[in-house]
């Protein structure tokens, strides 16, 4: 190269000279993509626990409720006809109305709502009664090994062995983020299984049957694991305490 | 010839786009339309089941996630894509000049190139969020491979781009709605010589000196 003044100037704003720009944005933007995969989950986490829930609500992607459905549809009942069967190894079978399962001893608890896909909302409101409540009022068998429950929606089912049952985390919910459990949510009246990924946590629960063995759900019968305890084990009990 | 004499109008056409590059753009904008479109339901929850059955909308929105990189793929490698590989070398290399105008949002100088700075921040944009968003949402999709923390980093990820997306989409029909000449060559292939000469006058000047430039054929 000529190291003459005139070229240095020329040099100076020289207009051919190419910077790689688009190959630096699209490492950049990726390599932030790949930051927030790595740790996306430890933020959303830290910020719902030192804002509440709200602020992730505002976030895209934060704190909020994906809603699934099975059928695409919503099954719609009035509170008025709702009826919860529980039949199958008991002594005393019953249909609960809803005033009949308000009218027993509540329950309520804020806990998380944890997909298996990925997505949670933290801090719920949670409010009914407890499943091993239930199966008191109804005097299970002894031959009883599990519960099968049943959807309005006519294809989800889903099943929980009768120790899971019992745990005291495991409600039939009839309130929910402090209002009563709405259709999307699956109201009138819904399954939650506290220390299991979202999908146990049945929707629209129609029915209750005791068997004497486990019947693998809807989900189950697609893949997903029977017992779907949130720490990734798969055992029908979970050794870790802190899930229950 | 990239440049062709139309006596009838007296306007000189200059080539900006070939027929694969007008292709894939358009199968990239079909693929692009039917994911954000079916992704306002698979979000917001409750707009589903008006128009098709949730199970539908899903495996329209894999199906079509799946497929897109396949234009971009397509009519870059084939012996049919130096339009293509001219281009994206075009976009990645960028003056002083262009820089400095894009911090300045388009108050400094500008010898154009055949895209304006913005104009390929855009496609850099699409071209790192195809990867992205094939990337988080097979995660999501094959979610078994992965611990429940990445499953949910995946979440964020994928969410936080879809509104990127959008944002950027918009932008992109806004301009183009609002610039006909550039918008006809997307179309037809061509803009008219004085347009090039305002707003791709670099490119316009290599072109036509047609001394190893790009685009001379």
């Amino acid at each position: 190269m000529l190291r003459t003044t005139s070229v240095d100037l020329v040099s100076a704003q020289e207009p051919t000279k190419r910077v790689p720009v688009g190959r630096r944005v699209f490492l950049g933007v990726t390599g932030l993509a790949a930051l927030g995969v790595a740790f996306g989950g430890s933020i959303q986490n830290f910020l719902g626990n030192a804002f509440g829930s709200g602020l992730g609500g505002l976030l895209p992607g934060g704190d909020r409720f994906r809603i699934y459905s099975i059928t695409g549809e919503y099954p719609k009942i009035k509170d008025s006809d709702y009826r919860l069967k529980v039949s199958g190894l008991v002594h005393h079978p019953k249909t609960f109305t809803l005033d009949d399962l308000k009218a027993m001893p509540v329950t309520s608890f804020t806990k998380t709502f944890q997909c298996v896909t990925g997505w949670r909302v933290p801090d719920v409101a949670w409010e009914g009664v407890l499943l091993s409540d239930i199966m008191d009022a109804v005097g299970i068998r002894d031959e009883a090994v599990a519960l099968t429950f049943e959807s309005y929606d006519r294809s989800d089912t889903e099943s929980l062995t009768i120790d899971q049952a019992r745990l005291s985390d495991v409600i039939v919910a009839y309130r929910m983020l402090g209002a009563p459990v709405t259709t999307e949510h699956g109201g009138p009246v819904r399954l939650y299984v506290a220390p299991m990924f979202g999908y146990k946590s049945l929707k629209w629960l129609s029915a209750i049957r005791v068997v004497d063995r486990v019947q693998p759900g809807f989900w189950e019968q697609n893949g997903y694991p029977v017992n779907g305890w949130l720490d990734g084990t798969t055992g029908p009990t979970n050794p870790d305490p802190s899930l229950t | 010839m990239t440049v062709t004499q139309t006596t009838t109008h007296h306007v000189v056409r200059v080539m900006r786009f070939d027929r694969v590059q007008r292709a894939a753009h358009w199968a990239n904008a079909a693929l692009f339309g039917a994911l954000m479109f079916t992704a306002i339901p698979l979000y917001f929850g409750s707009f589903f089941g008006v128009v098709l059955p949730r199970h539908l909308i899903e495996q329209i929105h894999l199906w079509c996630g799946l497929a897109l990189p396949i234009p971009i793929i397509v009519s870059l490698l084939g012996p049919w894509g130096r339009g293509m590989r001219r281009d994206v070398r075009r976009v990645n290399a960028w003056t002083r000049q262009e820089i400095r105008w894009l911090q300045t949002r388009g108050r400094s100088p500008l010898e154009a190139d055949k895209f304006n700075p913005g104009q390929k921040l855009n496609a850099i944009f699409i071209g790192a969020v195809i990867l992205i968003m094939l990337v988080t949402g097979s995660m999501l999709q094959w979610f078994r491979f992965f611990s429940v923390s990445l499953r949910q980093g995946a979440t964020f990820v994928h969410d936080a781009f879809a509104f990127a997306i959008f944002a950027v989409v918009i932008g992109h029909i806004t301009m183009a709605i609002t610039h006909r000449d550039a918008l006809r060559s997307i179309f037809k292939g061509w803009v008219s010589e004085q347009w090039a000469a305002v707003h791709a006058s670099r490119w316009l000047t290599e072109t036509r000196d047609g001394d190893g430039s790009p685009d001379a054929r």
